[in-house]
Formats: structure tokens, C-alpha cells, sequence
């Protein structure tokens, strides 16, 4: 499990409506215009880096209007293995969201659990998978029942729960940067969820602090040929942490742009849903 | 080490053979551990001979002869093993000396461990050895005569009232030891009499703090394999004989032949020997019990006491998942951890995923059915097998498809993918167990190999590593451990948990102690370890760490073994399916574990049985990176550090005293210790206190008082005065080893010791009754007939007190309560306060509560008198929430005390102790006597011990009062004037130490 953490062979995307500009939900400021131009070209660019420079199968689905924040799959769908949890998004706005990637992820061949307890929510972005275990934030978009209904999926693992109070998701500032590597924020709120999880953990992590919340979070991937590969935020969004990934010697480091969506909350691993599908024996 | 152990049991059943068997023992080992010098011999002599136990016995009142003939140094050691065929016919004292001095504390202690029963069983066992066996009655017979001689002198100087009735029971206990020693040197393993074995394992845990733990427990190991061997043929003779039948880890039953008093112990030898399993301290045996919960058999009791009406009907299962499976030396083993792991993962109780189902079938297809045989394996057979809780098609088509990719792959190499998978599941080797928070809200409590883990659902809320654990107790049906602070935080916080039931709470608090011993300590010593197993026969874990038992199993040194897998499918197998153990490779196993040389430790029984009897300080653990000296010492170390300060004339600094009052029950550590380790340790002390409660009945309370509390109080009074010019440094060491004396003999009283902080006390909800008789009390009469009660509460910091189940309070104060006469004692001031956030290190040391205390004011830190004439005391209690959301909650409860119904309470003073842990030479024991006086309503106990060493003697005095009465009695004027008496009368002496313990009736539900 922990050998091939980072190993993935394809990616989903969908592309982001139109109507993201104006109804996307946000936690910050609404009047921050999102130039839908500026996000065509971010996509464009995150799809490269998956497609031509890592190689990633890139699965795309089509944008939804109705679906303003259709773009963030990693939200309704979380997957571990061979096994894909199709969520229910605390968002009831988002809840829609899941069809889509339902069955492209079928279609992919992984084994589907949809979690259709009315009483449960549970956001991808809540979600931290270490390779060894998961950590569940419970937050505006993520309750116990949904944690429960994740541990009942993913049965192999420990599932610890840490309460997220002052940010969207658990990702907001944090993320996996390498095996047993975790990346976070330097805010208070950040910290304590970091001990938390070391506390609740059987094992040992090291944590990459960086200045910025949002900059904590990055895609760690560990491909057969590329090795340690980090996307992580430009030095443009986040000099200082930018400054604390580039010392990642044994990373293959690629900055990518997310200025527009992050607008609405957007983080780099709200775009995609990694996949790892081993070639059949 | 290797009398360790010996069970009542045993003795009573062959004690000629039993010394003839440990004579040729002696003989082979001897030959050979030729090479093995002075320290070797203290062991061998122990070991073999019955007139070693009796030694030990008649150490105490014949002391003076045994000086005598060997003063000081240990016997000659060549001299002593060529005589060992004779040995039996010698006078124990003559071929133990150097044990015995080392013992006597010990000795004194034994007894109390021992309950009354023990006695009883003693001294018929003893008539029937007599008859049985001439050359054994003739040892006895003298030390008995001896003995009684020395309490009749003995008698007079204390008190002449009651003395003579008491001294006889002295003089047959010390018969019986004798016994006990020869035949436990037969039966080692198998069954250890507490009292007996407590006895003898007192002995080797000196020798082992002193110098040689390590070849001790080789010894002992040695040893035991040779006893287990010899022990069948000896169960014929007059033992009742019974059936128990074992369900293997393959389905299979193993019928195997007990006597009906043997101990968890002997029957787990049988199985792992039936199993040709050398690695078998990750294993244990379990049975269910009236409420079909699963326990742990615990090798060190007898089974019969701990299945009580249940069937003797019992499951070999892993009780300690490696976490790490690879490491294991034997494929057998891990066969065995395979198996068990199958019935976890197919029952449900190892919950995992789909695809880790099938592939763990895969391997054990792979495993058990090899290669991938498209004939054979048809969907349908593969039926047979139980994957998974509920079984698809899906899934065993799966594990067929797995399966044929692992074609070539041995049985063993199976076996080894299989744990690398299995090991990794979130919940591999959590030992869960149903409970509620401080809510209301049902949780669960996993324990493991890492901690202590807290899961609501499927989901894990909390966890608190071991090293966050300052100390777990149990009380009632609360379970509470104690967390050291954060580094935010200025003090520590319980958290408590609501158990279904009593027995549940002591469950949980049992398997945490086991898993933190044996996956937290590290260091392979074992006089830690021994103590710890010694005090707490009952709760400490006694066997071997994982630490130890890996380097253990680097000494294995066999071809491996053959043995057959079994298919999981056809899980009625007969017996004979079961391992087979080739005769050569059993030949070989006893081979290795018995050459001298190798040490194997990890496989010595011996340490399992020494762990048995008593090991108080187990309580307390040190961190893995500390030395193994450290591990042991720390405990002890905060009693030693209190120095007496007045008593300096005679400069003892360490007398310590453990006198110790009661209790089984209670088992205390003290939390000073711990503190104090931890702070020696700095960083991360990892010292958990165990402490475990338990109420204690007593006979005598009960019949005496009407209702409420009728405090029976029992008062020790220990004091020390060294004669000749004082050493320091000498004196402290007898001091100390003196205090290891003290404490275990504290443990005799039926109410045990609490003393600081390593003992635990047993809590021994048997042996409690038997106590107070045996008790030998060392003493003179300084106090004699008092009936001084005392209810004094004591603030000794561990010791919970049985009050209210809600009031977890870590530092409860006890209050004493009801204490009819009002006075309660104590530190409540400290405690309660405490709760806020006084150092515990401070209660502890300042625990001691006298009002009266004259004797007291002598020691300087010491023992600070608190007379409360409070009334009811309020107990104050912190109790925190696992949830990890909820930020910790906090409640205090204030309760009255008056509620209670039984309380016992336990205060000890001590004025100061010397480290001496027993490292240093214990000296030589001169003497040691033990008068009983009886009155109306009190019953006096002084055990007078003279110990010679180095050129200085010391005359240790314990003195216990049983004071059996209504509320009427102002204990705390009664304990006062006991001391003030005992000043009096010894003028030249220092009274280092007192403990009250007081009960009260209760009327505990809980079992």
C-alpha cells in the first residue's frame, strides 16, 4: 500500500462552466471577478502538466452549467485503490456533481460505493489520504456519518477524525508532499490539525511547514519514471512558499498557475481525481 | 530465580521427589554451568534444593544460625554444588546464605504475598511431606523448631501476651517453604504457590537487582524447561487430576492433564510444547468466562482460581501481535500468528477491504494448498474456506485468480505475504473493547502495540501513545489513564472511561499493563521486570518483553522444526493432525535452553515465573533507552531520595520501609516515583503507573463493624537502626535491601502495601483474606498491642480510592470518608489541591498523615502529619474526555464522602530511602523474627530483621496492627501514640517509615 503511494496512471478532470464566474460558491470576498479567461488558460496548463509532461491518462468530462463548481471533482468522489466512494457533498448545491464522475469512474473499472446515507456529508477536500491512513476534517461540508461511511469503504485503513473550524476543507492547508511527507499551512488552525493527526497517528510524518495556507496545498505523485513529482503553487501566488518547495531537492518541481479558481476556492487538488489503475497482470 | 516459582500446589504433591528431581537438576546443572561463578551459585543453590527455601524460611527466625554458619559471603560455591545431593539433609541456611541475605526482605515479604491459604496448604502440605519425604522433613523439621525457638525468645522481648499461639504459625509457614523450595525446583514452571513462590522469587529478584538478572533468568529458564518436563510424571502422584482441553489455532483440541492447582503457567508449557512453539511470548491462552467474555489465563495464578466456575475449556491464541511479523525467527511461529489471523480477519474482528480479503485468501490457498491446481480447486472447494465474514462468489473467484499468481511460492513465503499484509490493517492487533465516555457515548477502547486508541464507529477519535500515558487504573467499572501534560499544558489530565462492569474495567486496565510492558519496554532487564512480576503477580505482566523474547529468539538454534499446516477448511481435525514435535527437535529445544552458557533468556522460563511472583515495580517502566539498571531503580528511587534527616545518628538514609498495610487490593505506585523518574529521565519518562484497585474484603472488618465504616486499621511500623558505626553508603545499601524486605513483606499483609511507588499492591481479591495472618511482621514490640487505628486516608497518590465510581479523580484524596471517628487524615489539603495542579511528586512524598506524628517530625521532608479533622472529605476529580473535539472536558465533581460504602485507604510515611534497590549486596540476614500478639480487637505482627553487612548489622523492626473495631476508635490518637510508643521503646532507632491502611466495609457490587 505504502510502496506505490503516489503512483497514479490517470487522472479525471472536468472543465469549468461558465457559470463558475458568477455562482461558484466562495468563502471569500464575492467581489473578486474570476476572469473565466484567465481559468480556461490555468486548465489548460494543469492538463498539460498530467498529460504531456507526466503522462497521465486524462479523462475529461464535460462542463455543466447547472454545476457552477463542477470543476472541483475531487470533492464527490474520493479513491483509494481500486475502490471509488462516490460522496455526498455537503454542498446540496454540488450534490449533482457526482453523477457525472460516477460513471466515469466506472467506467474506469473501479469498484463503486456510493454513499447515499441522507444523513452523511463528506467533501473530497476533507479528505487526506497519507498512504497509510486517512484523515478526515470535520467541517462545513464533511459530518462524523460521512467519516463513518469512508472507514466502512476503505476498510484496510485507520480513519482519525480532525476537526476543521476556520477553513473550507482539510486540504485548505494541507496536503501530502511525499511519502509520509505532509505539506502544511503556518496558520494556528493549520498547526493544530497538524498535531492532531500526528497525535492520532501510529506513524510517523514529516511536515513541510510553508508561510501560506493555501499553498500547502500541492499534488504529490511518485511516477515510474519520473520519480518525486510535486505541482505546487507559482513563486507569483506564494514567493515565500514557493521558496520552501524549490529546497525539495528530490522532487521533480512544477509550479502550476491557480490564481483564478482559488478565487473560489479552488485548490490544485480540487481539479483532478488521481487514479491509479495497474496495467492487468 | 528458579525457586521462584513454586507452586503450593506442587509441594504439597511430591516434595521428595521433587527434591530428589531438583537434586539431579542441581547435578546437570551444574555440570553444566561449571564455569559460572559466585553468582551462579546463590542461583544453583536456590534453584535445585529444597533446604534453600527452607533456608529462606528459617532465615527469618533462625537467622542468627544461619549467620553463624556462613556470616556474610556467599557459601562456597563448589562446595555448595558438590553437595547438592546432599544438599537436602543440610540446613537451607547453610547452602543459601548468600541468598537468604539477600532474601530476607524478600522473605518477609513472600509471605504476604501469600494469603492465608497458603498457610493452610502450607502446613498440610508440609505434613504430608513429612511423611512423605524423611530427608525433607528433617530440614523442615529444624527450621521450624528453630523458628519457633526464635519467636519464643522473640516473644518475651515483644510482648509476651499473645506471642506463643502466633509463633507456631510463623514456624510452619517457614516449614512449608521449605518444601515449597524443593518441590518448586521440580515444578518451577508449572505451579508457583503465591506464597511459596513469592518466597523464592524474592530471592532471585535481589540477586538480580544485584548483579545478575540476566543469568538468573537464564537459570531460571533453564530450569523451568526442566521442570515442565519433570513435572507430568510428578502430577501423578496425589494431585487431583484434571482435563483441560485447548482449542488450537487450527481447530484442533489438545486434551492435556492438569493438576487441578497448577497454574496458567504448566498448562501453556504443555501447549507450546505440544506446539513445538519456542516463540512463545507473543501467545497466550484464554478463556471465557461467566459473562463469555474473553480473559486471559495469567500464568502466574492458579487456573482453577481464575476460571472459577467456568469449563476448563480454553483457546491458544496470540495475545501480543508483532507488529512487525518478519522479525519473528520461526516460520512455525509465524504459522501460528497466520492462523490466528485468519480467525480475525474471517470472523470479522480484522476488518479489511475486498481486495485484502482475496488477497489474503490467495496466500492462504497458496499456503495451504500450494501451488495452484486447477483440478483440485474448484470454485466449490474453495468454499470450504472462510475468507471473509460473509463470502461471495465474487470474492473467491478472486482469490483463486490471486492465487494462481503466486505459483512457487512456499508455504512459509505464503505465510510471510500474508502478514506483510495483514500486519498493515489499521486494526491488526487492537484488542478492543466496548465502552462509554465520560458522556455517555459508546465508544471503543483498542489497545496495542503503540497505545491506547479511542474509536467511535469506525472512527478513531483519539489516541494516547504509551508514552503519553503517565498512568492507568481502574476503578469499579472506570477505567482511567492518566496523560501527561502537553507542552502547552501545565498538568496532567485523566481521562476515564466507562466500563460495562467491573470485571470489563480491570479487563481493559489488565491488557493495557500487559501491552505496554510488553511492547513499551524495551530494555531486556529483568530486574525490573522481575520486581514487577513479583508484586503484582495478579496484573503485572510477568513474561518476557518483545524486546526480550526477540533476542531470545536469536538464540534459537534448532532445524526447523516440521510441523503441518492444517487447512483451514477442515477445521475438525483430529489431534493428532495438531504439530508434531519430532522427539530429536524437542530433545535439542531443552538442550539449547538448558547449555549455561547460551543464556537464552528469551526462552527461560525462569523469567516468566520469576515475573510471577511478585513485581511491584512493574508498575512503573522505564523508558526502553534508559539502562535496564534504570529501568528497575528509577521506581524505587524516589522513596530512597527522601532522606531522614534526623535519624542521621544513625545515618540510615535509606531505610525504607514499606510497610505496608494491607492490601492486596490496592495496588499503589506512587506517583511520586514516577514523577521523579520522570524527571531524571527528562525527556520523555515514559512511566506509567498502574494502578489498580480493588476492594479489598476483609474478613476481620466486616465481622467488626456494624455498618458504616468500622475502620480497621492496619498500622505498620517499620524502623531501622543501624548498631555499628554507620556507613552511609553501607547502610544504605542494607537499607535498601532492606526495603525491598519490607515492601514485599508489606505485600503479606493481607491488605497490602502500598507503598510508594513500585508496589503495586496485588489485589489479590483471594489472597487478600489470608494475609493477615500470615503476615510477618517484624517487630518489635514498639507498639505491640496497641490497637492503634488509624483511619488515616492516605494521600498516597496512586492509590485510588474506592468512592464513587463517577469521581475518577487521579489524585482523589480520600477522604476518609465516614470515618466514624472524623478524623480523617490526610493530605486532603495536598490532594485536593493537587487536583488543580500540585506535583504529584509532592503528595506523594508528603503523603504521610499523622497526627499524632511524633515519630514523624524526625524526618525531614517526610511524612508530614495531616489531621484532618475534617469530616467528610470532598473529592475532586478531573475527568477528560477522549474526544479528541470535544476539547478536553473537564468536570469536577465534588462529592461527600459519606456515600461510600467501603473504602479502603492506605497512608504511608516513609522518612527517607537509600536507593538501595537491591543492587548493591544485600547483606547478610542475620536474623529475622516474627511475633504475633493477638487482643480483643488487635492483632500486633512485629517482624524483627537483622541484617549484617559489610561489617555493619542493622536491626529492622516492622511492626503491623490490626486494630478490628467500630468507628469509636480515634485512629489517628491510636496511630500517633503507636509511634510515639515505638520511639519510646527504641530510642536508638528511627522509625522511617508508617503506612495506615484502613477499610472500611463495603458493599461493592463489582466483583
Amino acid at each position: 500500500m505504502q510502496a506505490d503511494f503516489g503512483r497514479f496512471t490517470h487522472a479525471v478532470i472536468r472543465a469549468a462552466p461558465d457559470s463558475l464566474a458568477a455562482q461558484a460558491l466562495r468563502s471569500g470576498p464575492a467581489e473578486l471577478q474570476v476572469d473565466m479567461e484567465a481559468v480556461r488558460r490555468e486548465e489548460e496548463q494543469y492538463v498539460s502538466v498530467l498529460e504531456k509532461t507526466l503522462g497521465l491518462r486524462v479523462v475529461r468530462l464535460e462542463a455543466d452549467e447547472e454545476l457552477p463548481d463542477c470543476v472541483f471533482v475531487e470533492d464527490p468522489a474520493v479513491v483509494c485503490g481500486n475502490t471509488a466512494l462516490i460522496t455526498r457533498p455537503g454542498a446540496p448545491s454540488r450534490r449533482k456533481e457526482t453523477e457525472a464522475l460516477k460513471t466515469a469512474l466506472a467506467n474506469l473499472d473501479l469498484n463503486i460505493v456510493e454513499m447515499t446515507d441522507e444523513s452523511a456529508t463528506l467533501d473530497g477536500g476533507d479528505v487526506l489520504f497519507t498512504g497509510r491512513e486517512f484523515f478526515v476534517g470535520l467541517s462545513k461540508r464533511t459530518n462524523r456519518r460521512g467519516a463513518e461511511i469512508l472507514a466502512d469503504t476503505f476498510q484496510d485503513y485507520a480513519v482519525s477524525t480532525v476537526p476543521v473550524l476556520d477553513t473550507l476543507h482539510l486540504k485548505s492547508f494541507c496536503s501530502m508532499a511525499g511519502p509520509g511527507l505532509i505539506a502544511i499551512g503556518s496558520s494556528e488552525a493549520a498547526q493544530k490539525a497538524l498535531k492532531t493527526m500526528q497525535q492520532m497517528s501510529d506513524h510517523k510524518y514529516d511536515k513541510l511547514t510553508v508561510p501560506d495556507d493555501l499553498a500547502a496545498n500541492c499534488i504529490y505523485m511518485n511516477l515510474p519514471d519520473k520519480g518525486h513529482v510535486l505541482l505546487h503553487c507559482t513563486p507569483e501566488a506564494f514567493p515565500e512558499s514557493a521558496k520552501v518547495f524549490e529546497k525539495l531537492k528530490d522532487h521533480m518541481l512544477i509550479p502550476v498557475h491557480n490564481d483564478e479558481k482559488r478565487k473560489v476556492d479552488g485548490c490544485l487538488t480540487c481539479c483532478s481525481v488521481l487514479i491509479n489503475k495497474p496495467s492487468k497482470v | 530465580m528458579t525457586t521462584e516459582v513454586g507452586s503450593e500446589p506442587e509441594v504439597k504433591k511430591e516434595p521428595e521427589k521433587s527434591s530428589e528431581e531438583a537434586q539431579a537438576e542441581q547435578q546437570q546443572q551444574l555440570a553444566e554451568q561449571p564455569a559460572e561463578p559466585s553468582e551462579s551459585e546463590p542461583s544453583a543453590a536456590a534453584e535445585p534444593q529444597p533446604t534453600p527455601t527452607d533456608s529462606t524460611k528459617p532465615d527469618n527466625t533462625d537467622q542468627q544460625e544461619n549467620a553463624e554458619a556462613e556470616p556474610s559471603s556467599p557459601p562456597p560455591s563448589s562446595g555448595q554444588k558438590k553437595e547438592k545431593g546432599i544438599s537436602r539433609f543440610l540446613p537451607p541456611w547453610l547452602k543459601r546464605q548468600k541468598s537468604h541475605s539477600q532474601v530476607e526482605p524478600k522473605e518477609s515479604s513472600s509471605p504476604t504475598d501469600t494469603p492465608n491459604q497458603t498457610l493452610t496448604e502450607k502446613q498440610e502440605e508440609e505434613e504430608k511431606e513429612e511423611e512423605e519425604a524423611e530427608a525433607a522433613e528433617e530440614q523442615v523439621g529444624k527450621a521450624p523448631e528453630e523458628a519457633e525457638k526464635r519467636q519464643e525468645e522473640a516473644g518475651p522481648k515483644e510482648e509476651g501476651e499473645a506471642v506463643s499461639p502466633v509463633v507456631e504459625q510463623p514456624a510452619e509457614t517457614k516449614e512449608v517453604k521449605a518444601e515449597v523450595k524443593e518441590e518448586v525446583k521440580a515444578e518451577e514452571v508449572q505451579a508457583e504457590n503465591n506464597s511459596v513462590g513469592s518466597v523464592e522469587t524474592q530471592p532471585a529478584k535481589e540477586e538480580k537487582e544485584g548483579t545478575s538478572a540476566e543469568k538468573k533468568g537464564e537459570k531460571g529458564g533453564e530450569e523451568v524447561q526442566e521442570s515442565s518436563v519433570l513435572s507430568p510424571l510428578k502430577l501423578g502422584k496425589k494431585m487431583k487430576i484434571v482435563v483441560c482441553h485447548v482449542t488450537l489455532l487450527d481447530g484442533t483440541q489438545f486434551p492435556c492433564e492438569v493438576e487441578k492447582r497448577a497454574k496458567g503457567q504448566y498448562l501453556f508449557f504443555k501447549v507450546c510444547e505440544h506446539l513445538n512453539l519456542l516463540e512463545k511470548d507473543y501467545f497466550g491462552l484464554s478463556f471465557k468466562d461467566n459473562a463469555d467474555q474473553r480473559c486471559w489465563l495469567d500464568p502466574t495464578k492458579e487456573i482453577k482460581r481464575q476460571i472459577r466456575n467456568s469449563q476448563w475449556q480454553f483457546a491458544f491464541n496470540v495475545k501480543f501481535y508483532p507488529p512487525d511479523p518478519s522479525q519473528l525467527t520461526e516460520d512455525i511461529t509465524r504459522y501460528l500468528l497466520c492462523l490466528q489471523l485468519r480467525q480475525d480477519v474471517s470472523s470479522g474482528r480484522l476488518p479489511c477491504s475486498f481486495v485484502t480479503h482475496a488477497l489474503l485468501g490467495s496466500y492462504t490457498l497458496q499456503a495451504e494448498l500450494g501451488d495452484y491446481d486447477p483440478e483440485e480447486q474448484r470454485l466449490d472447494s474453495i468454499a470450504d474456506f472462510q475468507f471473509a465474514p460473509s463470502q461471495t462468489k465474487e470474492l473467491e473467484e478472486k482469490v483463486v485468480e490471486l492465487h494462481k499468481s503466486h505459483r512457487g511460492m512456499t508455504p512459509a513465503q505464503a505465510d510471510v505475504q500474508f502478514l506483510e499484509n495483514a500486519k498493515k490493517l489499521s486494526m491488526y492487533g487492537v484488542d478492543l473493547h466496548h465502552a462509554k465516555d465520560s458522556e455517555g457515548v459508546d465508544i471503543m477502547l483498542g489497545v496495542c502495540a503503540n497505545g491506547l486508541l479511542i474509536y467511535k464507529d469506525r472512527l478513531r477519535i483519539n489516541r494516547f501513545a504509551w508514552p503519553k500515558i503517565l498512568k492507568i487504573s481502574y476503578k469499579r467499572s472506570n477505567f482511567y489513564i492518566k496523560i501527561r501534560p502537553g507542552e502547552a499544558e501545565q498538568f496532567e489530565s485523566t481521562v476515564g472511561f466507562k466500563l460495562p462492569n467491573h470485571r470489563a474495567a480491570k479487563r481493559v486496565w489488565k491488557v493495557c499493563v500487559e501491552h505496554h510492558t510488553f511492547f513499551r519496554l524495551t530494555n531486556p532487564e529483568q530486574p525490573t521486570k522481575s520486581k514487577f512480576l513479583t508484586l503484582g503477580s495478579k496484573f503485572r505482566y510477568s513474561g518476557r518483553t518483545q524486546a526480550q523474547t526477540r533476542q531470545a529468539s536469536t538464540l534459537i538454534d534448532r532445524p526447523a522444526p516440521y510441523f503441518e499446516r492444517t487447512s483451514s477448511k477442515r477445521i475438525s481435525r483430529s489431534l493428532d493432525g495438531a504439530p508434531v514435535i519430532s522427539v530429536s527437535d524437542h530433545g535439542h529445544m531443552l538442550d539449547s535452553a538448558r547449555t549455561p552458557g547460551s543464556g537464552e533468556n528469551g526462552h527461560d522460563p525462569a523469567l516468566e515465573l520469576s515475573s510471577d511472583s511478585k513485581s511491584p515495580q512493574v508498575e512503573e517502566e522505564a523508558e526502553p533507552g534508559k539502562g535496564a539498571v534504570a529501568g528497575a531503580v528509577p521506581a524505587e528511587l524516589p522513596f530512597e531520595t527522601g532522606t531522614d534527616g534526623a535519624d542521621s545518628s544513625e545515618t540510615k538514609k535509606g531505610n525504607v520501609h514499606l510497610g505496608t498495610v494491607s492490601s492486596a487490593e490496592s495496588r499503589n505506585i506512587d506517583q511520586s516515583a514516577e514523577d521523579k523518574l520522570n524527571s531524571e529521565i527528562n525527556g520523555q519518562p515514559e512511566v506509567i503507573e498502574v494502578v489498580e484497585e480493588t476492594v479489598v474484603i476483609e474478613e476481620v472488618v466486616k465481622a467488626a463493624k456494624p455498618k458504616s465504616s468500622a475502620p480497621e486499621v492496619s498500622v505498620t511500623v517499620a524502623s531501622s537502626a543501624t548498631e555499628e558505626v554507620p556507613e552511609v553508603k553501607e547502610e544504605e545499601e542494607k537499607s535498601a535491601s532492606s526495603d525491598s524486605e519490607s515492601e514485599e513483606e508489606a505485600e503479606f499483609h493481607p491488605q497490602s502495601p502500598s507503598d510508594s511507588a513500585h508496589h503495586i499492591q496485588e489485589e489479590p481479591e483471594e489472597e487478600q483474606e489470608q494475609s493477615q495472618k500470615a503476615p510477618p511482621t517484624n517487630a518489635e514490640p514498639q507498639q505491640d498491642a496497641e490497637p492503634e487505628t488509624t483511619d488515616k486516608v492516605e494521600a498516597v497518590v496512586n492509590q485510588q480510592k474506592e468512592e464513587d465510581e463517577k469521581t475518577p479523580g487521579e489524585e482523589t484524596v480520600v477522604a476518609p470518608e465516614d470515618a466514624p471517628n472524623g478524623h480523617h487524615v490526610q493530605d486532603g489539603e495536598e490532594a485536593l489541591t493537587s487536583l488543580g495542579a500540585v506535583a504529584e511528586e509532592e503528595e506523594e512524598l508528603e503523603p504521610c498523615v499523622v497526627n499524632g506524628d511524633a515519630s514523624h517530625a524526625e524526618t525531614e521532608r517526610v511524612p508530614q502529619v495531616i489531621c484532618c479533622s475534617e469530616p467528610p472529605v470532598v473529592k475532586t476529580e478531573m475527568v477528560t474526555i477522549s474526544d479528541t473535539f470535544a476539547a478536553q472536558k473537564t468536570e469536577i465533581a465534588t462529592k461527600e464522602v459519606p456515600i461510600v460504602h467501603t473504602e479502603t485507604k492506605t497512608i504511608t510515611y516513609e522518612a527517607a530511602q537509600l536507593d538501595g534497590t537491591g543492587d548493591g549486596e544485600p547483606g547478610v540476614l542475620m536474623t529475622a523474627q516474627t511475633i504475633t500478639s493477638e487482643s480483643l480487637c488487635t492483632t500486633t505482627t512485629t517482624h524483627i530483621t537483622k541484617t549484617l553487612k559489610g561489617g555493619l548489622s542493622e536491626t529492622r523492626i516492622e511492626k503491623r496492627i490490626v486494630i478490628t473495631g467500630d468507628s469509636d476508635i480515634d485512629h489517628d490518637q491510636a496511630l500517633a501514640q503507636a509511634i510515639k510508643e515505638a520511639k519510646e521503646q527504641h530510642p536508638d532507632m528511627s522509625v522511617t517509615r508508617v503506612v495506615v491502611h484502613k477499610e472500611t466495609e463495603l458493599a461493592e457490587d463489582d466483583d
